[in-house]
């Protein structure tokens, strides 16, 4: 969610321009820091549930339900990228590990690290990036903390996600679950969040702009439960990308995974720009694209549900879970021949020709 | 995508296989020299379409691979340095010297950035002048044309504090190093088609009938490497030994010929050691007298670097086809990409570490 500069200019809170940066005075818990939290933060995330201005914020879960609950920290450089910035990013992700478990999210907390000096104008468009966000997600963020270091000590801005969710479902989504014949489901296609911090950190142009695919499919999750259908394992692809995922779920799983790579979607425009760096696809970081592991009985309804779903449109079977003698992800080739995806050690490197 | 698709075509790619199968009477040993194409070989499984009496192995042409000890042992040393920003491409990073690799080094505190043209690294030096900006230029033909022009606009434009650490290295005197030595099974070779998009190929034509062996110039896409197979066998199964171009759609005979320029008035050959292989006469290139300004070697006086190899690492073997990766007694037991023990393990287009990604458990996997 992108805040142009008008929106801003009406927006934003007027005491805080007098300070066009953040200072150490910020995080020192005085007048500053006060008013930083009040009219910034409050003032963007502010709800019925975030009146009381105290340490904790109490609320009541749904009798009965189960909750779950993560946290993941944000450090993306650059902190604006196409399709979002570190804002949006901080509540998808924690929004997605919640709809992981079949979770509807409630509740976020966020908690910031400010390097000294951070513009504020900069500041104030993630919060706003972070409200639209959660109000996308059906979520409010009702807690948090701020702190600023010295110049140096961060990179511009860190932030801190915790969610809470609550189950309304009686599955047991997890790689426990996951069973021989299982077929694999992609949401969308795959790699264009790590292609577009990239282009975006590297200054590579390329002939189309590659914009994140970061968006908070725990919607698109909440519709595969409402239609009833059994869901095995669920799991976002982020960091390693799909390989890492997969072989994570085959190892927890302890099963095999058969992909065939002619099915996997993966944007011409992504493809190109990898080709060109030399990496791999399956390697590339996504911000809003899971894998589904459904019996097969379920599969041409899960993926006809994923497809009606804006965030789902190219939806796709890529392969099954099968029974080797050790757990491995193994892929027919383009060229038909087996071969194993392993998982990446470190990170993917450009090549030197 | 266009250019890319149609050369991977599994229709055409069994067409191409069964075409091999058909024209193969005899056991014959190719082999690949560009790492690129090893690593499409591997990834693509290009090797299990052919016949079981053909055997690829895999080249010295990987650039990270090849680089010797002792040249990122003076990177390591110029990186260190709190007055240098040290440039490199990508997967020189996490290659190890003899103690770390620039990855430590930067953890440490080092100032190293990972750039994508050597360009971009004077666009550095210009911009900070009150460092000095070293570029790590290692590579084979193909990135000499680039990292000449740096050196050649550094000139140019009087940049002061901008230096290469040169580890040129060159194709046909490797081949020939490969060719007339007497544990030499190589019989064909698929040449690698980058470099002579910008060498051409008529360096290769008096190799051919001397050594009696065909090269068949290759590009990286799994139909390429077929079709280049496919030619080379036809050869081999002919009795021919001739240079042959498959990579037409880029290679002109005589390459690049403005590349080639550039090249030639920058760089001069030089002997060159190889990591895995030692020294090899007029093997790479160094920067010429009058751009001796831009080397970092004088500049930072890198002299008094001279380190071993680890015995256990067998790459020297593999470099030149001897061996297979899965051969070496400590192939992923205790040399992993985590923990390589020779470069072979640490590059993308590294043999080992081919093997290592895409077949490392294939037996168990069920294949």
């Amino acid at each position: 969610m992108t805040i142009s500069q008008k929106e801003f200019a009406l927006s934003c809170p007027l005491p805080i321009r007098n300070y066009p940066t953040v200072t150490l005075a910020h995080g020192g818990g005085g007048t500053l820091m006060h008013e930083l939290i009040e009219k910034m933060f409050r003032a963007a995330f502010g709800s019925s549930d975030l009146d009381c201005a105290h340490d904790s914020t109490v609320f009541l879960p749904p009798a009965d339900a189960r909750l779950a609950f993560t946290t993941d920290s944000y450090v993306v450089s650059p902190v604006v990228f196409s399709g979002g910035d570190i804002g949006s990013l901080a509540v998808n992700g924690t929004v997605n590990d919640l709809a992981m478990a079949g979770a509807k999210p409630l509740y976020l907390s966020a908690g910031f690290i400010l390097e000294e000096g951070l513009p504020m104008d900069l500041l104030w468009r993630i919060v706003l990036s972070m409200k639209a966000a959660a109000d996308q997600a059906g979520v409010k963020i009702i807690t948090g903390d701020t702190k600023v270091v010295d110049k140096g000590k961060a990179d511009q801005i860190f932030i801190n996600t915790a969610g809470v969710g609550t189950l309304l479902h009686q599955q047991n989504i997890s790689p426990s679950s996951v069973a021989v014949g299982d077929q694999i489901i992609v949401s969308g296609d795959i790699g264009r969040h790590g292609m577009a911090i990239m282009a975006q950190r590297e200054n590579l142009e390329f002939e189309s702009n590659i914009e994140s695919d970061c968006a908070p499919v725990a919607d698109l999750v909440g519709q595969l439960l409402d239609a009833g259908l059994m869901l095995h394992c669920l799991r976002d692809l982020t960091r390693g990308g799909m390989a890492s995922t997969l072989n994570e779920i085959a190892m927890a799983a302890k099963k095999g995974i058969q992909l065939v790579e002619r099915l996997i979607p993966v944007r011409e425009d992504v493809k190109g720009a990898c080709e060109l760096l030399g990496f791999d696809p399956l390697y590339v970081a996504c911000e809003g694209r899971f894998v589904a592991f459904v019996p097969k009985e379920c599969a041409q309804d899960a993926l006809r549900v994923m497809r009606q779903h804006v965030l789902g449109a190219s939806a796709a079977v890529i392969g099954e879970v099968v029974s080797p003698p050790t757990p491995c992800v193994t892929m027919e080739s383009l060229i038909g021949v087996k071969r194993i995806v392993d998982m990446i050690s470190g990170e993917q490197l450009p090549r030197i020709c | 995508m266009k250019y890319l698709d149609e050369y991977r075509n599994p229709q055409l790619a069994q067409k191409l296989s069964k075409e091999i199968h058909k024209i193969t009477t005899r056991p014959w040993v190719l082999m690949e020299i560009c790492g690129g194409q090893t690593h499409a070989i591997v990834k693509f499984g290009i090797d299990e379409l052919l016949p079981k009496n053909i055997e690829l192995v895999h080249g010295p042409g990987c650039p990270v691979c090849v680089t010797p000890l002792e040249l990122i042992d003076q990177a390591l040393a110029v990186a260190a340095r709190p007055d240098v920003i040290f440039c490199s491409f990508g997967d020189m990073l996490r290659v190890p010297g003899s103690k770390n690799d620039l990855f430590s080094v930067k953890a440490q505190g080092a100032d190293v950035r990972i750039i994508y043209s050597p360009l971009d690294a004077l666009a550095l030096a210009k911009k900070n002048p009150d460092k000095q900006v070293v570029f790590f230029a290692v590579g084979f033909e193909t990135t000499a044309p680039a990292n000449a022009m740096a050196v050649y606009q550094a000139k140019q434009d009087g940049v002061k504090n901008f230096s290469i650490l040169v580890s040129h290295v060159l194709v046909p005197p490797a081949m020939e190093a490969i060719l007339s030595s007497s544990s030499n099974r190589v019989q064909g070779f698929l040449a690698a088609g980058h470099v002579c998009a910008i060498m051409g190929y008529r360096e290769y034509e008096p190799l051919a009938p001397k050594y009696k062996v065909p090269i068949v110039v290759t590009g990286f896409e799994p139909l390429d490497i077929l079709e280049g197979i496919y030619l080379c066998v036809k050869q081999l199964e002919e009795g021919r030994a001739q240079v042959e171009n498959q990579y037409v759609r880029t290679v002109l005979p005589d390459g690049n010929k403005h590349a080639r320029k550039i090249i030639e008035q920058v760089f001069c050959i030089v002997p060159r050691k190889w990591r895995g292989l030692g020294e090899i006469q007029h093997s790479g290139l160094g920067l010429q007298k009058e751009y001796q300004a831009f080397d970092a070697q004088t500049r930072f006086d890198l002299s008094g670097y001279k380190v071993e190899e680890s015995g256990e690492c067998i790459s020297g073997e593999i470099l030149v086809g001897l061996k297979k990766p899965h051969q070496c007694p400590a192939f992923g037991v205790r040399c992993t990409p985590e923990k390589p023990l020779g470069a072979p393990m640490v590059s993308s287009e590294g043999a080992c570490a081919a093997y290592y990604r895409y077949r490392r458990s294939t037996s168990q996997a069920g294949f």
